[in-house]
């Protein structure tokens, strides 16, 4: 690698470290502004979104740059009402629901594998990390058939099964890799004070894997939260729809009253980004991990 | 050791619950889709009926079948420039020359977008991409006068959707980069500054190398990602103009769901199935390889 050419006697040497200091150089002043540039590039069109949220039709195309003349908080009031609250709720509901589900059997099975050390675990595992191979839309038209004769079709429990199902494979493979390398001093202790496995996987291993439960279920989050093959396809009704389909409802219901969908749009992202701006340091970790998908 | 075997025994049933929902909801239906892929069926014609591999033919010999995959190259090849090769550049700015202040903003701002539902961001652009929106409002200050309907073109549509997807994920594999070149030892780059290497030649010769396990790893999770694209598009032109940003998802979807054509449907699903399975296989294959390595 060229990297061990830069000669191996520099790396001693410590005084370097005082001498990287910041000097305004005009370099640097242009690749700022390109990167504040971006900043704005990036943040501008979701500001936009809000601010036109409070305007009319007229002002929305007429002056695309403008502050509206009156900031009409009816809209932002008359997309709530038009289903978006019910939208979030059952986004929401998949959300949770699969996340606790999601955690849970997946956690059992790294538990088998791990800490019981079933007979046969190494197929397997083979059988359930193959899963992180395949994707939803592969499956979609024979899964049609299927939650229709198992009648989960147009039902939030049958979104939660979907959402879980196809995440067990990732969210296994993320608890499995932890569960190795937990300290097997207090799981001895367990069995030598006599605990069933029941105890041992609540008491010990379960409080153990907390920081992987964490990124696992902000991994899970933004998955279900976002999914939309799978919420467009098996739910009918709209008061089942979730966030991301139920928009699409929303939009069509008011095929020319822009502003009242701008602001419905504008009440479904904050939640996510709110998420985001306080646990970023759980994000970031979470989606490192999450790169094994 | 009985009661270690009974233990063992026991242990099945901690594995059960994700081995019955994995076998019922995903390779169940996947195994299943291949089979169909052989049968012709239809809500007129619910049993289905075996016609060989006329499916085949049938999707092989449509043009919109190939302007789909057209496409959904173009979003593997845009998105591989943008969020492995532009992002790792942006990173690389924003580990070397912001401030360190500033730095923990602008990654943060970049992010943003990621963290919103692509169907938001599909219908806000909706609006910036029409003939009196943003964009061409935008073009208008620097004096190009512009009336393009950018989605609702044929030129231009699947172009349009391919940029909306990089402003979204840009700052994703942004983030990724940072926290892998912040990985990266600090005595690599004291030696670079002794040896009186400039910035580019230290990004070449560190930073590049040094992160080669998350460029590739990105670079197979964004071909694979291209190949499953379909929220993107149903929330902007779900399409059209005439088919001509129609993607295999969305295809897939449109000859199951609106042309009622089951079979037609299921052989789309092979052809995504073999490019995301070589994906996988090439990601895990790398993974290996890494690992047989250090």
């Amino acid at each position: 690698m060229s990297v061990t050419k830069l000669s191996a006697d520099a790396v001693a040497s410590r005084a370097v470290r005082g001498r990287r200091r910041f000097r305004i150089t005009p370099l640097r002043v242009l690749i700022g502004v390109l990167l504040a540039a971006l900043a704005v590039v990036v943040l501008y069109p979701l500001l936009w979104m809000a601010i036109s949220g409070f305007k009319t039709n007229a002002e929305l195309f007429g002056d695309a740059w403008g502050l509206p003349a009156q900031w009409r908080f009816s809209n932002y009031v008359q997309a709530w009402d038009y289903g978006v609250v019910h939208y979030i709720f059952n986004s929401l509901v998949v959300t949770v629901g699969s996340i606790v589900l999601v955690t849970l059997v997946s956690s059992f099975a790294a538990f088998a594998l791990v800490q019981v050390r079933i007979p046969l675990g190494q197929p397997i595992l083979m059988l359930i990390l193959g899963g992180l191979m395949l994707s939803e839309t592969v499956a979609l038209v024979p899964l049609f058939r299927i939650m229709r004769s198992l009648d989960l079709y147009n039902t939030l429990i049958g979104i939660i099964i979907l959402y879980t199902a196809f995440r067990i494979p990732f969210t296994t493979f993320l608890i499995r890799a932890y569960m190795i390398d937990l300290p097997t001093e207090l799981r001895d202790a367990a069995i030598v004070d006599g605990a069933s496995l029941w105890q041992m996987f609540w008491r010990v291993t379960l409080p153990l894997c907390y920081p992987i439960l964490i990124s696992a279920a902000i991994l899970q989050a933004l998955f279900s939260w976002n999914e939309f093959v799978f919420a467009l396809v098996f739910i009918k009704d709209d008061a089942l729809k979730t966030m991301p389909v139920g928009l699409m409802a929303l939009q069509s219901k008011l095929t020319t009253n822009w502003p009242v969908v701008f602001a419905g749009l504008t009440i479904s992202a904050i939640p996510m980004v709110l998420a985001f701006l306080f646990g970023q340091r759980h994000f970031v970790r979470g989606i490192t991990e999450g790169l094994g998908k | 050791m009985k009661r270690q075997l009974a233990r063992r025994s026991v242990g099945y049933l901690w594995i059960l619950p994700a081995l019955v929902l994995l076998l019922v909801f995903v390779y169940y239906p996947i195994v299943e889709n291949f089979r169909l892929s052989l049968y012709s069926w239809n809500a007129f014609r619910p049993v289905p009926k075996f016609v060989g591999l006329n499916n085949y033919q049938r999707v092989f010999a449509d043009p919109v079948f190939w302007t789909a995959i057209v496409n959904n190259v173009w979003y593997a090849v845009v998105s591989v420039a943008f969020q492995v090769g532009i992002a790792l550049v942006l990173a690389a700015l924003l580990e070397g020359v912001v401030a360190p202040r500033l730095r923990g903003v602008l990654r943060t701002v970049y992010f943003i977008p990621a963290t919103i539902s692509i169907t938001i961001v599909g219908l806000l652009f909706r609006i910036i991409y029409q003939p009196e929106g943003l964009l061409n409002a935008f073009l208008g200050l620097f004096g190009v006068e512009s009336t393009r309907a950018w989605l609702g073109e044929q030129e231009t549509a699947i172009g349009s959707v391919i940029a909306m997807s990089q402003w979204q994920n840009l700052g994703y594999t942004t983030m990724l980069f940072v926290v892998a070149i912040q990985r990266i030892p600090k005595e690599y780059y004291e030696a670079a500054l002794v040896d009186g290497a400039g910035a580019v030649r230290t990004f070449f010769s560190v930073t590049v190398p040094l992160v080669r396990e998350m460029t590739t790893l990105l670079m197979i999770v964004t071909i694979s990602g291209a190949f499953l694209v379909f929220n993107e598009i149903m929330a902007t032109t779900q399409g059209g103009p005439n088919n001509s940003s129609q993607v295999l998802g969305t295809w897939l979807y449109q000859s199951a769901f609106k042309n009622d054509d089951m079979g037609y449907a299921t052989v789309i699903a092979v052809v995504i199935f073999v490019f995301t399975f070589t994906a996988a296989l090439l990601q895990l294959a790398y993974s290996r390889l890494r690992r047989v390595e250090q």
